[in-house]
């Protein structure tokens, strides 16, 4: 029995009380909060000075292949649980009032969080995959009961296929690489391919069409380009905490399965390398114009989450480019994780909000907010500039060092693929500022247009969230240390 | 400790008692005979767990027909849940039943008490069929079966739809039959065998007919292939599957996409298994993939375009073969790690647990509410919150969800497949769920997000409320520790 086991079935626990009557949004709240301290309480007993899962506990399911619910996190793993707890607890807390089905919604809620929760502490890959899968369903019913537009119908379609889709590519590229380690028995034990992967290797073949298999499959599920049109519209149209969860949390489940399958396949990475870097210029300057044009503020973020992968592949792309290197990219592309998965959040959590209290969210038609809601926009302002990589802001250090990352071992001289990449990359730092920036002014600076209905200012039960978000992001920002000693270098 | 065949005994004379009574005991309900069914099988169920095969130096005729190895017996236990199952429905049918059986005022259940018996003979021949080992008596079960579904699929005599499937059946099930049997003297002409296992050992003498003469091989087995296509309703021997599916009464629709699809791969799986280690091999691989391939593709995608919740159905029960016929492709295969047997008895297992729940819950909504079409479930979730969420698990069990056995089954069909390094339809297979979860999840739509027309609610007795709870937690149970089944057949 592990604290990882409690912080996963907490959230099933509270499916099951709310099923059976409990207040829904109560106990929604109560768990997740009971979640956050867990959370902390896991990163207080973890010991950074250690390699490997900590905290594990494993029980066996199935003999052949070898299955297992294994439970454990190491810093990667840690990282990435710290961000779920808290957006959970977020999510919970900014979700406005429902209308209908109070306790679906929250069922939903609370099953999309413990997947995630579920997904990032299994050191076992068959319960890595079939809990993040577990997050599939009740996304479709949120966007489907509780969604907003006409279309919702289609765009729930759109990102429950998508997903499905990349999941069944997926499993069919996890189930190959496990064949591919198979000496020693079938076993879907994580450490196991680990270890196998590094005594045994594995052919160069294998490894370059099982990598382009895993890309496609995790790249559907993190909206990496050309297989992003699901994400922007789901997000626009789901609730705003589902839109939390899953832009915040959910979408870097196939980044973290990347940084964790990528280093048992660096032959395949180098294969694919300058493909990667094609696609990764597709997300960050593709998606950067067509997030300057969006004329929403809820498409305009689901635009510019997709964007904001594109640096996250770009620290993926940069592993191992000089071998044995420091993989300061890698380190930067967690830290990424972390900043745009809390920044995101509070955004999506603040545009709720908004849309709650005015009828319109186009940005050309709001405008001088910031004298009436000063709380409001002071804490929309903190995000925007986080997404936008303002210094300071966990964001900001992430992407400084997937930067340095993609020049990692240049001596002068012509650039390499990556490091035009990288150079053009950074152009989207600039395009992240224009739209960011430009949506701050458009809501909460200039006139007021006539007709406006002002939005009341957030309730203090409100701005608590908002502050944790706000505060995590700054503590990174200030202190990436504290993060980037927990992962192996 | 008794002798297996008991059993099929047991389930025969129980028909017989409950037929005497319904022609004698005029007072009776009706409900009662089914209820009696239903008391009886779960009594034979429970004396599967004491049954025995052949004692040491025991060579009674029997058993050189007659198999009880763990194949038999779990398609045995998988029989009887089935006929419990659809005769749990068939109470929940009864109101649709009479309706179309034009029953007079005074004698209300009128011609109903046979739909409530039939079931079991229908029963003792899957069971039959479960242990048969020899062509003979493969073929005699299967017809015990064929001829009780002709009379059951045609049995809402003032129903036009009814009486279609009825003919489409026999017709076509006539046809099929012939191909199978033609196939199976084909068999026994070049092995002068009737025993399954004495044809396999003769595979191995050099001077049999068999080896002489592959392509005459080949051609039988491409026949009992046919013969077989038919009963499990893979391409392009489906043509009839939505016409009947739709046609019968619910519960039979349900007996027929479950049970006679298990008999069809037991009995599948009996006859090729020797051929997959043999000369024959790679065509017999070859066609079988062939045909695995068609049928996921067209009843995936042949799925998408319904509106009738019965047709929708109907050809997620065609996709499905196409998965189990994947999984009978990979019985070749020597590098495969788990054994085909294990796994397709899983993947029927969980199968026929999402299947019979969705059956059961449109008995319900029919009687109820009058109709079939998907239109029907708008609003399901308001009017009976119980039935949408059993619902839920079963369409998101079939399209493949973690944590249900529909996933776990397909996940071993795929992980057979990759060390098959069948790629092409694997990545058809990939195609075929994704549409899946497009039709699945349609219901789903329909259940949560639409609105009833009005808010009449759904009642449903204890009975059926055990019956699909049970259902349920099959379905989440396999799908989180499938041990037991995969360990009954392992070596």
């Amino acid at each position: 029995m592990s604290i990882l086991d409690l912080i996963i079935f907490l959230p099933l626990l509270g499916v099951a009380a709310i099923a059976f009557g409990a207040p829904a949004r109560t106990t929604a709240k109560a768990v997740t909060g009971v979640n956050l301290l867990l959370g902390l309480a896991a990163w207080y007993l973890f010991d950074g000075s250690k390699d490997g899962f900590q905290l594990t506990a494993s029980r066996p399911l199935i003999p052949v292949p070898e299955i297992a619910y294994a439970v454990g996190i190491d810093g990667l793993s840690l990282i990435m649980l710290l961000l779920s707890v808290i957006v959970a607890f977020c999510a919970m807390w900014m979700a406005p009032a429902v209308e209908r089905h109070e306790k679906m919604y929250f069922i939903s809620l609370l099953l999309i969080a413990a997947g995630a929760i579920g997904a990032f502490c299994s050191t076992d890959i068959f319960f890595f995959y079939a809990f993040h899968e577990l997050a599939l369903i009740p996304t479709f019913l949120m966007i489907g009961i509780w969604g907003k537009g006409e279309d919702r119908s289609a765009v729930a379609w759109k990102i429950t296929i998508y997903l499905a889709v990349g999941s069944i590519i997926l499993l069919a590229g996890l189930i190959a690489l496990q064949a591919q380690l198979s000496n020693g028995g079938l076993t879907f034990d994580f450490e196991a391919w680990q270890q196998r992967a590094a005594n045994d290797g594995i052919a160069s073949a294998a490894q370059g069409w099982i990598f382009l298999t895993l890309l496609i499959g995790f790249g559907i599920l993190v909206s990496l380009f050309p297989f992003h049109a699901w994400a922007a519209p789901a997000y626009a149209s789901a609730p705003s905490p589902t839109s939390m969860l899953h832009a915040g949390v959910l979408k870097k489940f196939g980044l973290y399965g990347l940084l964790r399958f990528t280093p048992m396949l660096p032959e395949g990475l180098e294969t694919w390398r300058n493909l990667l870097i094609v696609l990764l210029l597709g997300n960050i300057l593709f998606m950067g114009f067509v997030t300057i044009a969006q004329r929403n503020l809820d498409s305009m973020l689901g635009c510019s989450s997709v964007m904001h992968m594109g640096y996250i592949f770009l620290g993926l792309a940069s592993w191992n480019i000089v071998a044995g290197g420091d993989p300061i990219g890698y380190t930067g592309a967690v830290l990424l994780m972390f900043g745009h998965g809390i920044s995101i959040a509070l955004l999506f959590g603040l545009c709720g909000r908004l849309r709650e209290r005015v009828s319109t969210l186009e940005m050309d038609r709001l405008g001088g907010l910031g004298k009436q809601v000063p709380v409001f926009s002071f804490l929309f302002g903190l995000a925007a500039f986080a997404s936008a990589g303002l210094p300071g802001f966990a964001n900001f250090s992430g992407e400084v060092m997937v930067f340095f990352g993609g020049f990692q071992g240049y001596e002068g001289g012509s650039l390499s693929r990556l490091q035009w990449a990288t150079v053009l990359a950074l152009w989207g730092v600039v395009i992240s500022a224009v739209y960011m920036l430009r949506a701050y002014r458009n809501i909460f600076l200039g006139e007021q247009p006539d007709g406006l209905k002002v939005p009341s200012e957030l309730a203090i039960d409100q701005r608590l969230p908002c502050a944790l978000l706000v505060v995590a992001l700054l503590v990174i920002g200030f202190y990436p240390k504290l993060f980037s000693d927990l992962l192996p270098l | 400790m008794m002798p297996a065949y008991y059993l099929e005994a047991a389930v025969v004379i129980l028909g017989l008692v409950l037929m005497v009574m319904e022609a004698f005991v005029e007072k009776a309900d009706k409900s009662l005979i089914a209820k009696m069914g239903i008391v009886g099988l779960l009594v034979v169920l429970v004396s599967l767990f004491f049954v025995s095969g052949p004692a040491e130096g025991d060579d009674a005729p029997i058993w050189s027909f007659y198999a009880v190895d763990p194949m038999a017996l779990f398609y045995k236990g998988f029989a009887l849940v089935t006929t419990i199952l659809v005769l749990i429905m068939s109470l929940d049918y009864r109101s649709v039943l009479q309706h179309y059986m034009g029953a007079d005022q005074e004698k209300p259940g009128a011609g109903i008490g046979e739909f409530h018996y039939l079931p079991l003979f229908t029963c003792a021949g899957l069971m039959w069929m479960a242990s048969a080992k020899d062509i003979v008596s493969i073929f005699v079960a299967l017809e015990l079966v064929t001829i009780s579904f002709y009379v059951l699929v045609a049995f809402m005599r003032r129903n036009v739809g009814s009486l279609e499937a009825g003919v489409k059946y026999l017709i076509l099930g006539a046809l099929s039959t012939g191909f199978f049997v033609y196939g199976l003297t084909w068999l026994f002409g070049l092995s002068g065998e009737t025993e399954l296992s004495k044809i396999a050992a003769a595979l191995g003498n050099d001077d049999s007919a068999m080896v002489r003469y592959p392509k005459a091989l080949l051609f039988s087995l491409a026949m009992i292939l046919v013969g077989l296509g038919f009963k499990i309703a893979a391409v392009p021997f489906q043509i009839w599957v939505p016409d009947v599916y739709q046609g019968a009464p619910t519960p039979i629709t349900a007996f027929l996409s479950v049970g006679s699809k298990a008999a069809g791969f037991v009995v599948g799986y009996r006859i090729m298994e020797p051929f997959f280690a043999n000369h024959v091999a790679p065509q017999l691989v070859t066609l079988i993939l062939a045909i695995s391939g068609a049928t996921i593709l067209l009843g995936n995608l042949a799925a998408v375009a319904q509106e009738n919740f019965k047709r929708l159905l109907a050809y997620s029960s065609i996709s499905h073969a196409g998965f189990l016929l994947l999984a009978l492709g990979c019985s070749s295969s020597t590098t495969s790690p788990v054994n085909v047997e294990g796994v397709m008895a899983l993947y029927l297992g969980g199968y026929l647990a999402m299947t019979l729940v969705a059956f059961h819950v449109m008995c319900l909504v029919r009687a109820q509410l009058g109709s079939e079409d998907l239109s029907a479930y708008k609003g399901l979730s308001k009017r009976s919150p119980f039935l949408a969420g059993v619902l839920l698990v079963a369409m998101i069990s079939l399209a493949g969800v973690p944590f249900t056995a529909g996933f776990i089954g397909k996940m071993y069909v795929f992980l057979m497949a990759l060390q098959s390094r069948y790629f092409v339809i694997i990545a058809l297979a990939v195609v075929g769920v994704g549409a899946g979860f497009y039709y699945y999840l349609k219901v789903v739509r329909a259940m949560y997000w639409d609105d009833a027309a009005d808010d009449q609610s759904v009642q449903i007795s204890t009975l059926s409320k055990v019956a699909m709870l049970t259902m349920v937690a099959l379905i989440v149970i396999l799908g989180i520790y499938p041990t037991p089944i995969l360990n009954l057949f392992a070596a």
